[in-house]
């Protein structure tokens, strides 16, 4: 078996509850030693695919090929066998209440190894250390935090150092300092024991610096596979969201359409039937710096004051929208050269006016403003670069 | 049409429902007796599923069978004093206890006090995905959760049952003191009437019901999760329910046939 082939091949796998179908026909590739990540919508399907793996559910139609070997072809003494090289970490944690941390720790290795006490004592200490669970040791599951008991169920599966590890939503119920720990502690993990991860997350972007393929399930089907950076570049409208999710959040806030949906306007406009329309950029001059420097929260400041302002301006039927962290698009409707000019300088003057340093921490801002106009079935990138190529200092 | 169609349909689903039970519970059955294949490893928690189905019911199994006994006494007392016959109260009272009251009513009390409590915990670790992750720990959970109870039953019932029995007999006594002065002559013919085939055919019962009261009560919790109608802490309520009356329901039958066959 040559090591491109996936460990892992799911095919076409698909699974209803009660009549409602979570899975159609869910096609997935877990290659050998890498990170997978499976990113969706909650309630999605995500952790009942990856449980079709290991066998707590059994998928209506579909096939799961293990190592080039199916699963409907498979013994259950086989099928024991896979079982024995894969560990799970549930999404809720599965602990065993009524054992202490240690002892939930300890099961995997009591039940499964031949290993004397002194030795399983040894390997459980270890992952308490490193999982900064001296303390709590001898607790109850109970009777410990949520981002406790998601780190004894990490430690739990980790504990036998598996070859397969799938990871439910890992990082659900942590702190930003301990999500960070815990990916960089499955990137080191997975560094130094190169075993194979399925991480199941809705850590976006942090799970795209450590996974080698991420999978979006989505509809009970796999609607992107490959690599993060592939899946960054994509133009794809569909797989905007889970990309730039954080912004989208950013864009409901401030009313601005995000670079996608500003694009689509653009050409909707491009489509209607005025031959020209007015589009007008503003640039403003130093939000990286601001950004770099003074944080996100400032910038995501000053686009709010400067949407407030901006709403208030527009023409009916316009819209405007971020093309980028420092450029404003606004595209206000059909006309010609002189409406555009008349529009700049209406822009410029009421910039002018603005003087939106004082709302916001005394930060200056400057703006450069310039506009163009976009002929019936033009690029709305093309457009908006030309626009830019026209901008003049204006504050 | 559709009407009349309806009433055959739901029996044939509800028989086809009861089947499936059944088998499915017969598999879970034989699964947690081969478990016993690995014994050794177990011990550690037959010995606790002993202290706790045993030791932790013996209280109130005292209690019951010394009460029991005494109702007995007085009820056989004032039958038996009709035919002047009141000298065969020991018998009367330990025959009762010995072929039926004991294994039975020992069973029932086990059924509430350890059946329920059994099926809400595994009820309760199936909600909560802890059989599952024994499962993919590649530890089967019938193994680990249900055989050391089964052994664990099998061991306290017939063992409790005799204490109940012990305990009816003297419960029986003290009724026979307060209500008669020939009291000697109570023991003395619960001796030359109480044969072994008695003795055995009690204990015959009670290893049956061990057997019946711990795979129901298991059962029904460990497939909670397969409850239609319910789900989460209800689905865990419905089932420590339907252990409990399952498992009482099969006892009494199982009492019927198993007395018919003894007889």
């Amino acid at each position: 078996m040559s090591s491109a082939t996936p460990l892992i091949q799911l095919r076409n796998i698909s699974k209803a509850f009660s009549g409602r179908e979570i899975l159609r026909g869910a096609t997935l590739d877990i290659n050998r030693n890498e990170i997978t990540a499976i990113i969706g919508k909650s309630g999605g399907g995500k952790s009942v695919l990856v449980k079709h793996i290991i066998g707590l559910i059994t998928a209506d139609s579909g096939e799961i090929i293990f190592d080039g070997i199916p699963y409907s072809t498979m013994t259950r003494k086989d099928f024991s066998a896979i079982k024995s090289r894969c560990s799970y970490m549930f999404q809720n944690n599965a602990l065993f209440d009524s054992m202490t941390v240690f002892e939930n720790i300890a099961l995997p290795l009591r039940e499964k190894f031949q290993l004397s006490d002194k030795e399983i004592e040894e390997k459980v200490r270890a992952r308490i250390e490193q999982l900064e669970l001296g303390e709590v040791a001898g607790m109850y599951p109970k009777q410990i935090s949520g981002g406790m008991q998601k780190r004894v169920a990490l430690a739990r599966a980790l504990v036998t150092e598996p070859e397969i590890i799938f990871f439910d939503e890992p990082t659900t119920g942590l702190d930003p300092i301990r999500k960070k720990t815990v990916f960089s502690m499955i990137h080191r993990y997975h560094e130094a024991l190169n075993f194979t991860a399925v991480i199941i997350t809705h850590d976006i972007p942090d799970i795209f610096y450590i996974a080698h393929t991420v999978n979006i399930l989505d509809e009970g089907r796999i609607i992107y596979s490959g690599s993060p950076v592939s899946l960054e570049q994509s133009s794809d409208p569909g797989l905007y969201s889970y990309t730039h999710g954080h912004e989208m959040l950013l864009d409901e806030l401030t009313g601005l359409h995000n670079r996608l949906a500003l694009m689509r306007k653009i050409e909707a406009f491009g489509a209607q039937d005025s031959d020209q329309l007015v589009l007008a950029t503003v640039r403003l001059v130093g939000m990286r710096t601001i950004m770099d420097y003074k944080g996100e929260l400032l910038a995501h400041a000053f686009i709010s004051k400067l949407a407030k302002f901006v709403r208030s301006f527009l023409p009916q039927g316009a819209c405007a929208g971020m093309f980028s962290k420092e450029i404003l698009v606004l595209a206000a409707g059909s006309g010609d050269d002189s409406t555009l000019e008349m529009f700049l300088r209406q822009l410029a003057g009421y910039f002018q006016n603005l003087a939106i340093e004082t709302y916001c921490h005394k930060q200056r801002l400057q703006v450069e403003i310039g506009g163009a106009l976009i002929t019936k079935g033009a690029s709305a990138y093309s457009a908006i670069q030309e626009a830019l190529a026209t901008s003049k200092k204006y504050v | 049409m559709k009407n009349i169609l309806a009433f055959p349909a739901m029996l044939g689903a509800s028989s086809l429902g009861i089947i499936r039970n059944v088998g499915q519970w017969g598999v879970f059955s034989l699964t947690a007796l081969l478990g016993m294949v690995h014994i050794r490893r177990l011990i550690p928690k037959i010995l606790y599923n002993i202290y706790f189905i045993g030791f932790k019911s013996l209280n109130i199994i005292v209690l019951v069978a010394f009460f029991t006994g005494m109702v007995l006494g007085l009820q056989g007392y004032y039958t038996l004093i009709k035919f002047s016959a009141e000298g065969m109260l020991g018998v009367a009272v330990a025959l009762s206890l010995v072929r039926e009251l004991g294994p039975v009513l020992t069973a029932i009390m086990l059924i509430g006090r350890a059946g329920s409590s059994i099926s809400a915990e595994i009820g309760i670790m199936r909600i909560s995905e802890q059989i599952d992750a024994l499962s993919t720990m590649d530890v089967d959970p019938v193994r680990y959760l249900v055989t050391p109870k089964v052994i664990a039953a099998l061991i306290c019932f017939p063992l409790l049952t005799a204490i109940f029995n012990c305990v009816g007999i003297l419960g029986g006594y003290f009724s026979s003191v307060l209500l008669s002065s020939r009291s000697g002559i109570y023991f003395s013919k619960i001796q030359s009437s109480l044969l072994l085939s008695d003795v055995t055919g009690g204990f015959v019962k009670s290893y049956v019901f061990a057997f019946i009261v711990i795979t129901i009560s298991c059962y029904c919790g460990y497939y909670t999760h397969q409850n239609q109608s319910s789900a989460g802490a209800e689905g865990v309520s419905n089932s420590t329910t339907s252990a409990v009356v399952q498992s009482c329901v099969y006892v009494l039958i199982s009492d019927y046939v198993i007395t018919s066959f003894l007889m």
